[in-house]
């Protein structure tokens, strides 16, 4: 993600700053605004803030959201990277607003920010996360196990639990599943979201419930439909390795069968 | 300080009388083709996408050894494409080898592609009647192909006049 920008920018802010001039420079903000109330298209509206390159886009957002357009429609909640609630389109590739900072994109070019792709759009960067949630919902992503609750805790060793760390720092943004071309043209395909949390519980030796799972991936609209294009590893922001996670389920669902 | 180049205000504000959409009657959203919901997609229970996706990653692999093989033959050695006439095939399919080499290219490449294009078929096409005709035609086609092809390899004849 480092740019020429990222590494410009230092050497020129100093100079500027031993006077009294501000950090501030003035970004362009390229948004993708949809409001069904008014009109059935979508258009580019574009933002000037003034801005400190070192906040992030979701700071930019913010700035136009509260002292130009109170209208402008986007979700976030932490602002922290966790909570997952705002990822967006941001110069044609999907991440996190609170995780992308000015510097790292080109602020001399305007930063495009778009709803991200595969789900409907209800209002500028909101979108119906509902088909995203339902495929989630169908690979069961809870502890499924049998016999008697233990008294105490249900105990792991460090390797087994190491096993599906990866897998495990999900926020369900749906940067992946929206970066994937087949759920771009065919929503039924689970999606690589809902294909990290189920391998987070296939590969948990607590869990007992691998084999039904798996069964469900199996099937058509299952792991067979991955392409293997990477899109899903490259937008990640919690830096999964998906591609690698939705092939070790393959590799699981082979060697059980052989 | 907010410069708005293309406002979308601006659009239906201009003229007033004729404005489509407002609170009470939005704009009709745009779904993505073939959303998941509750009922869909029906579970099938069995191995056949699996199957498939090995059959690609085997016959990929022996087709390689086969059509390189195969055009280095047909094209490159001795004298290239122009020692191909009837009498060369004649005498290649003499050979149960060969004959059996151009049968496992024939299967297998078809095959291959033919499942290439249902993955293809099933990721763009939007409509059950689309995808319904397109894999019909497909697999006439390839079913075609094979039939005629196997046929040809079996019953050929160099003794035509």
């Amino acid at each position: 993600m480092s740019t020429a920008a990222t590494l410009d920018k230092p050497s020129s802010a100093p100079e500027g700053a031993k006077g009294t001039a501000s950090p501030y420079i003035t970004v362009t903000f390229r948004i993708r605004r949809f409001n069904p109330e008014v009109s059935d298209e979508s258009t580019w509206q574009d933002f000037q803030v003034e801005i400190d390159p070192k906040e992030r886009v979701l700071d930019g957002l913010h700035k136009i959201k509260w002292d130009m357009d109170g209208s402008l429609t986007f979700r976030r909640s932490c602002a922290h990277g966790i909570c997952g609630s705002d990822a967006m389109r941001i110069n044609g590739r999907n991440r996190l607003a609170c995780k992308t900072l000015i510097k790292d994109l080109n602020p001399d070019k305007p930063i495009t920010v778009e709803p991200i792709k595969g789900l409907t759009v209800l209002k500028d960067l909101v979108v119906d996360m509902e088909p995203f949630f339902q495929a989630y919902r169908d690979v069961m992503p809870f502890l499924i196990t049998k016999g008697n609750e233990p008294t105490r805790e249900r105990r792991q060793s460090a390797a087994d639990r190491e096993r599906f760390d990866d897998t495990t720092k999900c926020i369900l943004c749906a940067a992946c599943t929206s970066s994937c071309p087949v759920f771009w043209n065919d929503g039924q395909y689970f999606g690589p979201a809902a294909i990290v949390n189920a391998h987070r519980f296939i590969f948990d030796s607590r869990d007992e419930a691998g084999e039904q799972r798996l069964e469900i991936l199996n099937d058509k609209d299952g792991v067979w439909r991955c392409r293997t294009t990477f899109n899903c590893t490259e937008a990640c922001p919690r830096g999964i390795e998906i591609t690698k996670a939705i092939q070790e389920v393959k590799r699981a669902l082979i060697t059980r069968r052989f | 300080m907010p410069t708005e180049t293309s406002s979308v205000s601006d659009v239906n504000t201009v003229n007033d009388s004729v404005r489509l959409y407002d609170v009470d009657n939005p704009a009709p959203l745009i779904e993505p083709p073939r959303a998941r919901t509750k009922k869909t997609p029906k579970a099938t229970r069995t191995n056949f996408e699996m199957y498939g996706w090995l059959f690609m990653r085997l016959s990929g692999v022996l087709l390689v050894v086969l059509v390189l093989g195969h055009v280095l033959i047909q094209l490159v050695l001795d004298g290239g494409v122009s020692k191909i006439g009837f009498a060369f095939v004649a005498g290649r399919w003499a050979s149960p080898f060969w004959q059996t080499w151009d049968l496992l290219m024939l299967w297998f490449a078809t095959l291959h592609g033919a499942n290439g294009l249902r993955t293809v078929i099933n990721d763009y096409a939007e409509r059950d009647n689309t995808r319904l005709w397109l894999k019909g035609l497909l697999y006439s086609a390839a079913t075609f192909t094979i039939l005629l092809g196997t046929l040809v390899i079996f019953t050929f004849d160099p003794n035509i006049r």
